[in-house]
Parts: structure tokens; C-alpha cells; sequence
């Protein structure tokens, strides 16, 4: 039997602000060619982990491992092997397309015709391809979004990690970014997803973490999820007979607000 | 530190920047249009010829007699004094209104009355002043000229034009400003000016900062392989070039409009300006670092912009404050930006001039850095 080495390893992070605990022993792995759906209520800590891998938060305590590796600082190159598709629409409004893809590329040492290609190819990928000279305030939110996620795969990471990359989006552009998505998975990119949109995650995720609370409280596929609630009297059944992600979720989060 | 990412930053940041058109109008087209105003206020009725601007007085004659003709010929053909000679009710009015400082009434029988009171033989006749409270320096002035025309007037007239009492040495006036230069009014007012608006726009460059941290962009930047030195050092440099475009923008319009001219060291012109830019470059670092949100760094900032160039003698010269003002101004960098460029254009000093203002605004400069790198929010999460 051989081992291999998974792309991404998180293993027992801790972060605390303060007296709040925001994410406790939060373990999880992530393989190429595989897309994870990382679900929890508002506060739940998706995305104080996704900040922790990326590498924008310090843990307290645990390790991020890339193919491996610990990160080991800002300016460690196994950096590239990540790509941040952040939950904000992270673009310069008074750029064009192309000027923000040069300038995020240049952050990764990327420069000339390599720069130049890898620009073309993510804006073909996300259907920008005859926008790229606009300013991106003239630009829709769907196109944005799309622009968001073509700045995080410039320079060509090995994993990517997506926050809520479908927010504010038509059914259109919500479609165009799946179809990216499972572009990039059947290259072997692993992928870890964050969202409130379960169906989503449905069409998307070969396994699924739930958070709450700063934990994680359950980790399987789809339908091993599904099978956890079957018991009488649990709602939301598809079609009268496996109950809908929904349903795990709110099963296992409880019906409580989260603000 | 990795140059590609370092060049990347400067140049989104110069983008971003001309790319706003109301920052380079405010930046570069208000500073020259203010400072041109300033520039023609502070240059004075002598404009920059080189001749001493000259006060106003209105003069009243009602004694008519040889003295007190001799007294108001002599006041107009001082080189100090521009000369009117309304009728009395004209000349208060004149005054009060603050179109001139001084009135000078000569009472009638005021010449024999004097030319007695010369040897101490009868009383002294009063002179009426009337003056504007708020010009005490040019009252003052104008008391001690109309001294010695009188002097000169009745001491002529009492030796039967023999003898006149004049003053007993000649002067001669040297401005002290650089080996052939005139004083040019435009050229403190520029700088005074460029600093200012430059201060203004790194402060906005320090909002734009927050701004960006605000709509996720600073994530997007920190989960690249760049350090933060490179990151910050990105900041510093697009500003600081900003600001010497702004200031050197501002110069070469005062150059070729109204002719200042370095009359000291050119390498300590741009000396000063680089160590200025700098210091203005790290402010903006400064606001980013300190401020809680774009909106409230926004007013506070405005805020202490014009303190510092208030207090720095950007609006006026700071020689007009008190000593105690004066002394207590070494501690703005803006001081010290004005009296370094002063000293390279209009005052004509050396290199050896430079040195000083150009180390105290590096200062400067490295402890807002140091500051902003202590304080900066580097977690994003």
C-alpha cells in the first residue's frame, strides 16, 4: 500500500482572539483532484482557518502542511502552491482587468510573456478574454467574482481556496464558476470551498467538513452525511427518501440564529 | 527583497493614483494655484524688484505755511512712504477703513509754532497721528520718518536756509539673500504650498491603504510569497515619488511663471525635496497604521495636516510667530521641509544648508516607519 501525501494537511490549528476561541483542533486533509466543502454557521471559524492556511493569520497552535511541508513564513515560495479566492471582491476597481491580473501575477515573481500567458489563459478560463482592457468598475458582479477567481489561479497553484466565491452572483456566472471548478478538479487541483449554499456543495464537494463552534463536528462524503440522518421524524427529505444536505446541516448545527 | 513584486506595487500604486483625477488636480493644479496667490500677497507693494514696499499715509495740511509744505514735500519724496493728501474727513475714513495706516494732521500755525519750540522758546504744537490700531509697526515706522522730515523742515527754515538738520550717517541696505539674488516672495509660498497638498495626498494615500485592507485587498497581497518589508517598502516608495513629482511640479511652475530660483545648491534642493517626500511617504504608512477606519483616519488627518503645515510656517513665514512659537516649531517636520527649501531658493545657502533639515526630516521619516511597521495590522482574518 502507498502512502500518499496529500496536498493539504491542517492538523490540531488553534486560534484564539482574545477569550474567543475562533478555532480549536481543527484538523482535515485535502487530496488533488478533490474539492472539500467546508460548511459551518456564521462564526463557525471557516474563515479563520481558510485565513490560517493562507497564511494571512498565525495559529496559536497546529500546522499547515503543503504537499508536506510546514509553511514556514511569509515569504516561503511553497506559498505559490496556494491561491486565495478571498470572500470580498479583492480587485481595483480603477484597473483593468489586465492591469489588476499584472499586478497580482507580479506578486508571485511572474513577469514577461510568462506573466502574459498565464494572464490570457485564466481570463479564457473565466470567459474575460474580450473584457480584459476594461476598468473593472464597469464591470458586473458576476464578472467580478469571475476576475476574483481568475487573480487567485494566475500563477498556477496546486490548491485553492475558495470563500464564498458565489456570492451576489446570477445563476449565469454562478454556473461559468462550477464549470471552472470542475475544470480545475479534473486537473488534479485540490480545492477547499467555504459557503452557505448547500446545493453547492451538493453538486460540487467529493467531501464535506462541518464546522461550529471553532470545531470540526462532522467530516465524510455526501451520502455518508446523508446516512447519519435517517432516523424517524428527521425533515427535509429528498423525494421522500434521503434527507437533503440542509437537513444534515441544521441536524447537526442546530435551528438556533447565528449572527 | 524580490524586485518584481516591489516594481509591481509602485506602479498599481502610480496608476491608482493618476487615475483619479480630482487627487492630481488637488495635488498638483490647487498647491500651484494657491501658492501664486500667496506668492503675490507676500511679495508686497515692492513686488520682487528689490525695493522696499512702501506704506501708505494720507497727510492734511491746514497750516499751509513754508514748514509745513517743506514737512509733506519731504514725506513724498521718501522712497518708504507713498504720499495722498485728502481732505481731513477723507483721510479718517481712510484710516478707519484700513485703506491707510497713518494720517498725519498738520494744525494750523503749526510752522511758526514749531520753529519756536526748536530753540525752547514757546510750546511744542501737536501733530495729530491718526492711525489703525492693527498696523502698529507701520505707525511706528511712519513716527520715526515724519520725525526727521520735521526736523529737517523747520531746522531749514530757522537757519533762513542755511542750515538743515539732517541725519548724521547714510544707509546702506543689503537684503541677505544668496550672491545676486532678490528676495522672491512665490518661492517660500511654493514650498509652503507643495508640502501641504503633498502631506494631503499621502494622507489619502494612508486612507486608500485602510480602504483596500477594508475590501479585501490586503488578504490578497499577504497570501502572496512577499514580506512584509516588501510590502510596506511598495507603499513608500509610490509615495515618495508622488510627493517629489508634487513638489518638483510645483517648483518648475514657480521657475518658469514667476522666476525663483535656486540660488543655493541644487544637490541640496533635491536633497531636502527627497528627504521631504520621504518624510511625507512614511506619514501616509503612519495614518494607515494608526487609523481605526478610512472615514475617521480621513478627518483626523485632515486635522493634523494643517496643524503641522500651520505650525511649520507653510502659510506664513514663521519669523511673524512668537520666540516661544518659533523654538517650539522645531519639533514639525513641515518646519523643517520649508526651511530647508528657503534656504536652497530665495535665502541662496549652501549645501551646508541642506544638511541639516535633510537629516532632522530622515529622522522624521524613520520613526514614522518605525511607528507604522510596530503598528501596522498584518493579521487578516
Amino acid at each position: 500500500m502507498t502512502l500518499v501525501t496529500p496536498a493539504l494537511e491542517i492538523k490540531d490549528l488553534r486560534k484564539s482572539f482574545g477569550s474567543l476561541v475562533a478555532v480549536d483542533e481543527v484538523s482535515f486533509r485535502l487530496e488533488r483532484g478533490q474539492l472539500v466543502g467546508l460548511l459551518g454557521p456564521n462564526g463557525a471559524g471557516k474563515t479563520t482557518t481558510v485565513s490560517m492556511i493562507a497564511g494571512l493569520l498565525t495559529p496559536d497552535r497546529g500546522r499547515v502542511l503543503v504537499n508536506g511541508q510546514a509553511l514556514a513564513g511569509d515569504t516561503d515560495p511553497a506559498k505559490r502552491r496556494i491561491g486565495l479566492v478571498p470572500q470580498d471582491l479583492a480587485l481595483y476597481d480603477e484597473l483593468s482587468a489586465r492591469a489588476n491580473l499584472r499586478f497580482f501575477g507580479a506578486l508571485y515573481s511572474l513577469t514577461g510573456r510568462a506573466l502574459e500567458q498565464a494572464i490570457g489563459s485564466v481570463l479564457d478560463l473565466v470567459g474575460l478574454a474580450d473584457r480584459a482592457r476594461d476598468l473593472v468598475r464597469t464591470f458586473s458582479g458576476g464578472m467580478k467574482r469571475r476576475l476574483n477567481l481568475a487573480a487567485g489561479l494566475l500563477h498556477d497553484p496546486d490548491i485553492l481556496l475558495l470563500d464564498e466565491p458565489t456570492v451576489g452572483v446570477d445563476p449565469q456566472s454562478r454556473n461559468a464558476i462550477f464549470e471552472n471548478l470542475e475544470l480545475l478538479k479534473s486537473r488534479g487541483k485540490a480545492l477547499l470551498y467555504t459557503t452557505h449554499y448547500m446545493e453547492e456543495v451538493e453538486r460540487l464537494a467529493d467531501r464535506i467538513v462541518v464546522m461550529d463552534h471553532g470545531t470540526v463536528i462532522a467530516e465524510d462524503t455526501l451520502d455518508g452525511l446523508q446516512s447519519r440522518v435517517g432516523g424517524p421524524g428527521s425533515g427535509g427529505r429528498a423525494g421522500g427518501g434521503r434527507a437533503t444536505l440542509e437537513a444534515v446541516f441544521l441536524t447537526l448545527t442546530g435551528r438556533s440564529l447565528r449572527d | 527583497m524580490p524586485i518584481t513584486p516591489l516594481l509591481a506595487m509602485i506602479r498599481k500604486d502610480l496608476q491608482l493614483f493618476f487615475s483619479d483625477r480630482r487627487a492630481v488636480i488637488v495635488s498638483f493644479v490647487v498647491p500651484i494655484a494657491i501658492a501664486s496667490f500667496f506668492g503675490m500677497v507676500f511679495a508686497g507693494a515692492g513686488g520682487n524688484s528689490g525695493e522696499p514696499a512702501r506704506i501708505a499715509i494720507a497727510m492734511v495740511d491746514r497750516d499751509m505755511s513754508a514748514i509745513s509744505k517743506a514737512v509733506v514735500a519731504g514725506a513724498q519724496a521718501d522712497r518708504s512712504l507713498t504720499v495722498t493728501l485728502p481732505p481731513e474727513d477723507e483721510a479718517r475714513d481712510a484710516v478707519r477703513r484700513g485703506r491707510t495706516a497713518v494720517a498725519v494732521v498738520i494744525p494750523p500755525g503749526f510752522g511758526d509754532a514749531a520753529g519756536k519750540a526748536l530753540f525752547g522758546g514757546g510750546d511744542k504744537p501737536e501733530l495729530s497721528l491718526l492711525h489703525d490700531p492693527s498696523r502698529g509697526a507701520e505707525f511706528a515706522m511712519v513716527r520715526g520718518m515724519l520725525t526727521q522730515h520735521v526736523m529737517e523742515a523747520v531746522s531749514h527754515d530757522m537757519s533762513g536756509g542755511a542750515r538743515r538738520i539732517t541725519l548724521p550717517y547714510t544707509v546702506r541696505e543689503e537684503a541677505m539673500t544668496g550672491a545676486n539674488a532678490a528676495y522672491n516672495g512665490y518661492a517660500h509660498s511654493f514650498a509652503g504650498m507643495a508640502i501641504q497638498f503633498l502631506l494631503f495626498a499621502m494622507a489619502n494615500i494612508g486612507v486608500e491603504m485602510l480602504l483596500e485592507r477594508q475590501r479585501g485587498l490586503w488578504a490578497r497581497l499577504r497570501s502572496a510569497p512577499v514580506s512584509k518589508l516588501t510590502l510596506l517598502s511598495g507603499k513608500a516608495a509610490s509615495g515618495t515619488i508622488i510627493s517629489l513629482m508634487i513638489l518638483l511640479v510645483s517648483f518648475g511652475f514657480a521657475m518658469l511663471v514667476f522666476k525663483v530660483r535656486i540660488q543655493g545648491s541644487v544637490a541640496g534642493f533635491l536633497g531636502v525635496s527627497i528627504a521631504c517626500a520621504v518624510m511625507a511617504s512614511t506619514f501616509g504608512l503612519l495614518v494607515a497604521a494608526l487609523g481605526n477606519s478610512p472615514a475617521t483616519a480621513r478627518g483626523v488627518t485632515m486635522l493634523a495636516v494643517l496643524m503641522m503645515v500651520m505650525l511649520g510656517g507653510a502659510w506664513v513665514p514663521t519669523f511673524v510667530f512668537p520666540a516661544w512659537l518659533q523654538r517650539g516649531t522645531m519639533v514639525v517636520p513641515v518646519r523643517w521641509a520649508v526651511d530647508g527649501l528657503d534656504a536652497m531658493t530665495w535665502r541662496g545657502i549652501g549645501l551646508r544648508g541642506a544638511v541639516l533639515p535633510m537629516v532632522v526630516l530622515i529622522g522624521f521619516a524613520v520613526l514614522f516607519a518605525t511607528i507604522a511597521a510596530a503598528r501596522f495590522r498584518w493579521e487578516e482574518g
